[in-house]
């Protein structure tokens, strides 16, 4: 039980990879046996070690392919409601999505005090987006994994949160923004001012000069550490609910009370999760207004 | 856990759907929104200020009917005095007919009077001439006596 119990949660936590494998890779197949490439090959992983040799060019299908299936989903519900929008009493749907709209409206009239027709439709997307993304992490972990093994899937992670590269991807995005608008607004002298005369200043030019190395490396390190921190907590956060679901998975097939059990804490952890999601979401498109809000300002 | 071109992905699907949305959903849906809040704010005031009218124009209604019912009893009382008038008028003009009627007959009666007079005393004094004319035997001379009789007749 306990290697099966392993491999059960290693299997879960395994993306469906598609990369290249090198030439003379050995590939150990299901039957035990082993295959040597002869060339280079794309292919599909058939391990976690496959996926990890394939290094950077290798692709999440899985993670990459929920992540724009649920944005395109949402975007064409946004656009068919925004289509639809007229000055009438809205019904239904319409109001639906009025009312986040109006949400993300205010929150960022809240807290983004620059002006930029791009910070509230960016927050749009990215709350709606990631929280479709966390949402996977609700439908019991091995639905969709057992539908597409069905179908001769082998791998399939359903929360593409749960995967850094997702988080991270996002991050950046909002990183670039970030330096983008530090620069447009404070010019280059600006920025490099802001990265380089703070915390520590003195009036004296000797001393500043001194100042300026550690300032750099102390700023630098406020500034990297602002998209690490956003992509991680996302990633963190819903990881490790995800490890959770999984694990209390694994108690459904440990007996009818550990089974009774595990269903009622599934319950439970479903219930406090929506709130997590909800939660994740509403502070990755917070700390991003915020770090806009904070590239636009002029000191 | 692998970092791979997963990342590159993810950054291009962002930026694409952060593009569609602002070019094609926000825009829309706030400018929606926004006619729509107008839209209510203006009907919001126009109930409002047609609400004042109908308070203006209820109070323009009540002091005009006021108005017209003052005007409707002054006119009542002036008809009345003016009926009153009238029948004053026609009482004067009935009352001065009848004072005229009356003086009229009276100069009539006095002129018949007078006339009378006038016969009786030719005849009186006809019968005086021939009275004398019986006592004196003779017949007096009308012509020749004319200015005695005609003073007789005066004194008369």
């Amino acid at each position: 039980m306990a290697g099966n119990s392993q491999e059960y949660i290693s299997h879960h936590l395994t993306n469906l990879t598609y990369g290249k494998l090198p030439a003379g890779y050995v590939r150990h197949n299901a039957d035990g046996t082993e295959t040597e490439l002869t060339e280079a090959t794309w292919t599909m992983a058939h391990s976690g070690q496959e996926a990890a040799d394939m290094g950077f060019s290798a692709v999440h299908v899985d993670s990459l392919g929920w992540s724009f299936g649920l944005g395109a989903m949402l975007m064409f519900l946004f656009w068919r409601a925004a289509k639809k929008a007229t000055t009438a009493v809205p019904t239904g749907f319409q109001n639906f999505v009025e009312m986040i709209v109006e949400f993300i409206d205010n929150t960022v009239k809240e807290a983004f005090h620059g002006k930029n027709a791009l910070v509230a439709p960016l927050s749009l997307t990215i709350f709606t987006w990631v929280f479709m993304m966390n949402f996977m992490d609700l439908i019991p972990v091995d639905v969709l994994p057992t539908i597409f093994g069905a179908l001769g899937v082998h791998y399939m992670k359903v929360v593409p949160s749960t995967d850094v590269n997702i988080t991270l991807g996002m991050a950046l995005t909002v990183f670039a923004m970030m330096i983008f608008y530090s620069i447009k607004v404070k010019g280059i002298g600006g920025f490099v001012g802001e990265l380089t005369l703070h915390p520590f200043n003195a009036k004296n030019p000797v001393v500043q000069a001194l100042f300026i190395p550690v300032n750099f490396f102390l700023e630098s390190i406020a500034l990297i550490a602002k998209p690490i921190s956003l992509a991680l907590r996302l990633f963190g956060n819903m990881y490790a609910g995800e490890m959770i679901f999984i694990l209390i998975a694994l108690m459904f097939s440990a007996g009818a009370f550990l089974g009774l059990l595990g269903g009622v804490l599934q319950w439970a952890w479903a219930v406090f999760h929506i709130l997590v999601i909800t939660l994740q979401a509403f502070i990755f498109m917070m700390l991003t207004i915020v770090y806009l809000s904070m590239a636009h300002e002029d000191h | 856990m692998n970092i791979n071109a997963t990342l590159i992905g993810q950054i291009i699907t962002f930026a694409i759907f952060v593009w569609f949305c602002m070019k094609f959903v926000w825009p829309h849906l706030l400018g929606a929104m926004q006619e729509r809040e107008k839209k209510i704010a203006d009907g919001l005031d126009a109930a409002n200020r047609a609400e004042r009218d109908l308070e203006l124009a209820q109070e323009k209604a009540a002091s005009q009917l006021r108005e017209s019912k003052e005007k409707a009893a002054e006119i009542i009382e002036q008809a009345n005095k003016r009926a009153n008038q009238i029948v004053d008028e026609a009482k004067e003009a009935a009352r001065a007919e009848g004072e005229r009627l009356v003086a009229a007959a009276q100069a009539e009666v006095e002129q018949e009077v007078n006339r009378a007079k006038e016969v009786l005393r030719k005849q009186v004094s006809e019968l005086a001439v021939a009275g004398a004319a019986k006592i004196l035997g003779k017949s007096v001379d009308a012509a020749a006596h004319s200015e005695l009789l005609n003073q007789l007749a005066d004194e008369l």
